[in-house]
């Protein structure tokens, strides 16, 4: 099986003085479901942000998506990141958008034509829940409802790959069962890679996964 | 409301570098023109010992348009008391022969410097007036006038260019949110500073035709047009079609610019 990722003794840092992952090693094959936990501040946000290279390794190799990120250009890294779909804790929404503008967002830089832009929104919106309320602009929505509109935004270009940073976080029920549902049938059904990072696995999973945690510095994965 | 607001800032900017820059063109037009009206009124004038052909004056220096010699009668008239015909023929002879030379363009005082002496190197000619104080003076205050007329246009330019520049900067930062969610998702630069040009571009535009409605207006009023016919002027203020063009062009091109170089100057954040 093709691997998504592959790292090799990297290290991440912020500053040269502190070292927030030490010399791990990573290998995820493509369409595996992925979750990555660890106490507060043990890197997995850290390990997140260096997978869509907002950091790049201090030392190693990471390899993403066949694009090697340690030295990566602007135009290589702006085209991985055009195949890998974002869910942020913060959500990350533009706020003078309306939702259905943002879910178009990763279609409208990938250059689809507008009336499959608008086919896939449309399908989006209603497995978000969210078709009625398509005019409105983010701060007008709860969090849950705004999460739902960063998932729909990251899966609207069929990525290769998706990264989660704490998707249901803050969310009541109702809205991380849809995001759990969405993130599985991604999954499922288009062989996406999932990558999660969070504090608990929920408890019924409809998918294998890998853990993997992250203590110390150093990342170990969980039989 | 704040939008427009926004809009405002950087039009009125646009608009005052549109506005010192025609009048930088007018200003210029109107002392070409008066230049020109000051050369048809200026000449030199030659003293010869003996008749002198124009052809041969024409060759001393180009600058020399037409000759015209100047007929001693009137003076011989005047010296007339009771001269006979015979002394006064004697006296018409003997005198030296004036010529007024006819310039092609107003001069510079080095011009006039070189042409007095090209003349006074010609073996016939014996003396020149060239009348260079006065042209002198009447050289140097349209420099002058040039001159503080291009400071005060150049001044407008530097102050608002840099207020256009601190505009677009504004607006980088209200967008910078954007541009930066915009870059997780892999857009490009122009992609994410497509709202910057476009803003900047329309703004340039919105300058234009209004420097068009206002220059045109200009063009038109009669106490301005008053103010060239009475020093013997006529000039094109505004020429709808070159000048709108001309600073259209400007304006857009300007806009570009200090938006290119704030977006490139930009440190990304990744």
């Amino acid at each position: 099986m093709d691997k998504v990722i592959v790292a090799k003794d990297i290290s991440l840092a912020y500053s040269d003085n502190e070292t927030i992952i030490n010399q791990a090693n990573i290998s995820i094959p493509s369409g595996s479901f992925v979750f990555i936990t660890g106490a507060s501040g043990s890197g997995k946000s850290t390990l997140l942000k260096s997978l869509y290279g907002a950091l790049k390794p201090k030392q190693g190799s990471l390899i993403v998506g066949g694009v090697e990120l340690s030295g990566v250009s602007k135009s290589k890294l702006n085209f991985l990141r055009r195949h890998i779909g974002i869910v942020f804790q913060d959500y990350k929404l533009v706020k003078e958008w309306t939702i259905e503008k943002n879910i178009m967002l990763p279609l409208i830089i990938n250059g689809y034509e507008k009336n499959v832009t608008q086919n896939q929104v449309d399908s989006l919106l209603k497995h978000v829940r969210l078709k009625h309320q398509s005019g409105k602009y983010p701060l007008e929505l709860s969090g849950g409802e705004q999460q739902r509109v960063a998932m729909a935004r990251a899966l609207s270009h069929n990525p290769i790959l998706i990264l989660a940073d704490e998707p249901t976080g803050n969310l009541d029920d109702y809205s991380s069962g849809l995001i759990w549902n969405l993130l599985e049938g991604a999954n499922i059904q288009l062989k996406t890679t999932v990558i999660v990072v969070t504090h608990h696995i929920p408890e019924t999973m409809n998918v294998e996964y890998k853990h993997f945690h992250i203590e110390y510095g150093s990342i170990h994965e969980v039989n | 409301m704040k939008s427009i607001k926004n809009h405002l800032s950087l039009v009125i900017a646009l608009l005052s570098i549109l506005f010192s820059m025609q009048v930088f063109v007018v200003a210029d037009r109107s002392i070409d023109a008066y230049k020109e009206t000051l050369a048809h009124k200026y000449s030199v004038v030659i003293v010869s010992q003996k008749t002198l052909i124009d052809e041969d004056i024409l060759k001393i220096n180009d600058i020399v348009a037409s000759v015209e010699e100047l007929k001693p009668d009137a003076v011989i008239e005047r010296l007339n008391s009771g001269m006979s015909k015979k002394n006064m023929e004697l006296l018409k002879v003997t005198l030296p022969k004036f010529y007024k030379l006819h310039l092609k363009y107003y001069p510079t005082p080095n011009e006039v410097k070189k042409l007095t002496k090209d003349l006074i190197g010609h073996t016939s000619i014996k003396k020149v007036e060239d009348f260079s104080h006065t042209h002198d003076t009447t050289y140097k205050l349209l420099l002058l006038f040039k001159g503080v007329v291009t400071v005060f246009a150049l001044c407008i330019f530097v102050v608002t260019t840099l207020l256009i520049f601190k505009e677009l900067r504004i607006w980088q930062f209200k967008h910078t949110e954007r541009m930066s969610i915009m870059g997780l998702f892999g857009a490009p630069l122009w992609l994410r500073s497509a709202v910057l040009f476009r803003l900047a571009i329309v703004d340039a535009i919105i300058a234009s035709v209004l420097a068009y409605g206002v220059f045109t207006y200009i063009s038109m009023s009669p106490w301005i047009l008053e103010q060239f016919t009475s020093i013997g002027i006529e000039i094109v203020i505004f020429d709808s079609v070159l000048d709108f063009m001309k600073l259209s062009m400007i304006a857009v091109g300007l806009s570009i610019l200090l938006a290119s170089m704030i977006v490139l100057g930009h440190k990304e954040e990744v």
